[in-house]
């Protein structure tokens, strides 16, 4: 073999010296590992489509679970999503232009847009603890199963519940107390229960109290599981013939015909699967979320003590940008695959 | 053994002040396009119900939307677009493989389940 090595010309050899990317090493396993990034989150959302699309009961639809607007209230469909994708788009866009920054060595407009960006990183992170409270807490009518055997969600006004009027005393409360603190808590506990008959709530320290409650508005029942009479798809049920629906079953007496919220084993929502994909990919997506925060903070440090001044380049920054928009990526799919399909 | 023949591509990135200009300006009007195609999709999202005749092409619409805002995405916030064809190909040639027979084979596997439910459970 030493003979034809002989031929071979130094001059045309690659001698590993210039990348056929042309980029430095540590961006390059950058890209690598956003491409895996990527391909775990791809499973996930085609996992989510795959369970979506061979579920029997009704999947949730985005418009009607996300209509809520912190301080507003309900009727707002997808507005409080929408403005979290605003918010995380505009952290992107503070990122790339602290990476543009950095290209012309502008430390100031470094740290600047950087400052921006974990703010604005902080804010899509409240919002989403947000997000997460109202989806496990629920509304306020909950998922209810009717008498034919259909199960409905329940949209509409809740008329509040102004006080419970002890008639029978219990262990704590005395007959003709008027009880006012933490009526909705109580209230729901007891529906879930079966503790609910007309117009009355059986308490936990075994008190009835007759329930003082303004009427509802506007309800409207939903059919999301079809039973004898009513079927999925079906003519809405609105005004007195949902009241009458609603109000038969939740004071049926018997256990577990209304769920509010969502945990791991029930949701109001739509098939048990939907909640555990909503956890996991906007939990995934959130703790990536969380951790590109902690990083932009580390290179801010880096940049606020000149050490990649020094260095004379600001590729650190340019590299967490993608991860950063990597997150902003994800973000896009997860909206179009989880709140508007 | 250290080398100093080595190419630092790092110092690469740097540009002038009128460049980066023209590449601020890029970044605001990609910002722009990004904030209308949301509100779009909501607006579309939130008036047309998914019982309507419209739903399947506004499904198509809302997935054409999502891949044109990550393209731009890529292409203008993560630079891909200004890399070397190379690098270009070498990150999206092999993801789109494995994405699309991910697709392809969840949506085949997912008729046959399909299938079997409703034959069990009619």
């Amino acid at each position: 073999m030493a003979g034809h090595s002989a031929q071979l010309d130094a001059k045309t050899l690659w001698g590993g010296k210039e990348s056929p990317f042309q980029t430095s090493y540590g961006k390059l396993m950058m890209w690598f590992f956003l491409v895996s990034d990527a391909l775990t989150f791809s499973g996930l959302l085609i996992a989510y489509g795959f369970t979506r699309h061979d579920a029997q009961d009704a999947w949730p639809i985005g418009e009607e679970t996300f209509n809520s607007m912190p301080f507003l209230g309900h009727g707002y469909p997808l507005l409080y999503v929408a403005l979290m994708t605003f918010i995380l788009i505009v952290s992107s866009v503070t990122m790339v232009l602290a990476v543009e920054a950095g290209h012309r060595m502008d430390r100031k407009g470094v740290t600047k847009w950087m400052i921006a960006t974990i703010i604005g990183g902080f804010f899509f992170l409240g919002s989403q603890a947000w997000e997460w409270s109202h989806f496990i807490h629920g509304s306020e009518f909950g998922k209810i199963e009717l008498a034919d055997g259909s199960v409905a969600i329940v949209k509409g006004h809740f008329g509040e519940l102004e006080s419970f009027q002890v008639l029978e005393a219990g262990k704590e409360h005395k007959a003709g107390a008027i009880i006012k603190d933490d009526l909705m808590h109580q209230y729901q506990h007891a529906a879930e229960k079966g503790h609910l008959e007309a117009g009355k709530i059986h308490l936990a320290d075994g008190s009835v109290a007759k329930i003082n409650k303004a009427h509802d508005h506007d309800m409207k029942l939903i059919i999301k599981k079809s039973g004898k009479t009513y079927k999925v798809g079906g003519k809405e049920i609105t005004g007195k013939e949902a009241e009458k629906l609603y109000y038969e079953a939740l004071y049926s007496g018997e256990e577990n015909r209304v769920i509010y919220g969502a945990n791991m084993k029930q949701n109001e929502y739509g098939p048990q699967q939907y909640a555990q994909f909503f956890f996991f990919i906007t939990g995934f997506h959130g703790f990536h979320v969380f951790s590109g925060v902690i990083i932009n903070i580390i290179i801010l440090l880096g940049v606020l003590s000149g050490t990649y001044h020094k260095r004379g380049h600001y590729e650190m920054v340019e590299k967490t940008g993608l991860y950063w928009h990597f997150v902003d990526l994800v973000w896009v799919f997860v909206f179009t695959f989880f709140y508007l399909l | 053994m250290e080398r100093d023949d080595l190419i630092e591509y790092s110092l690469h990135g740097h540009h002038d002040e009128a460049t980066g200009k023209s590449i601020r300006q890029k970044i605001y009007k990609v910002t722009l396009l990004l904030t209308v195609i949301t509100v779009i999709e909501v607006l579309i999202g939130a008036s047309i119900k998914q019982s309507s005749d419209w739903w399947s092409t506004v499904k198509v619409l809302f997935i054409l939307l999502t891949l044109l805002k990550a393209g731009y995405i890529v292409m203008v916030f993560m630079h891909l677009g200004d890399e070397r064809k190379y690098l270009r190909n070498v990150i999206l040639i092999p993801y789109f493989i494995f994405v699309l027979y991910l697709i392809f084979i969840a949506l085949w596997e997912g008729t046959a389940v399909g299938t079997v439910w409703d034959k069990m459970f009619p």
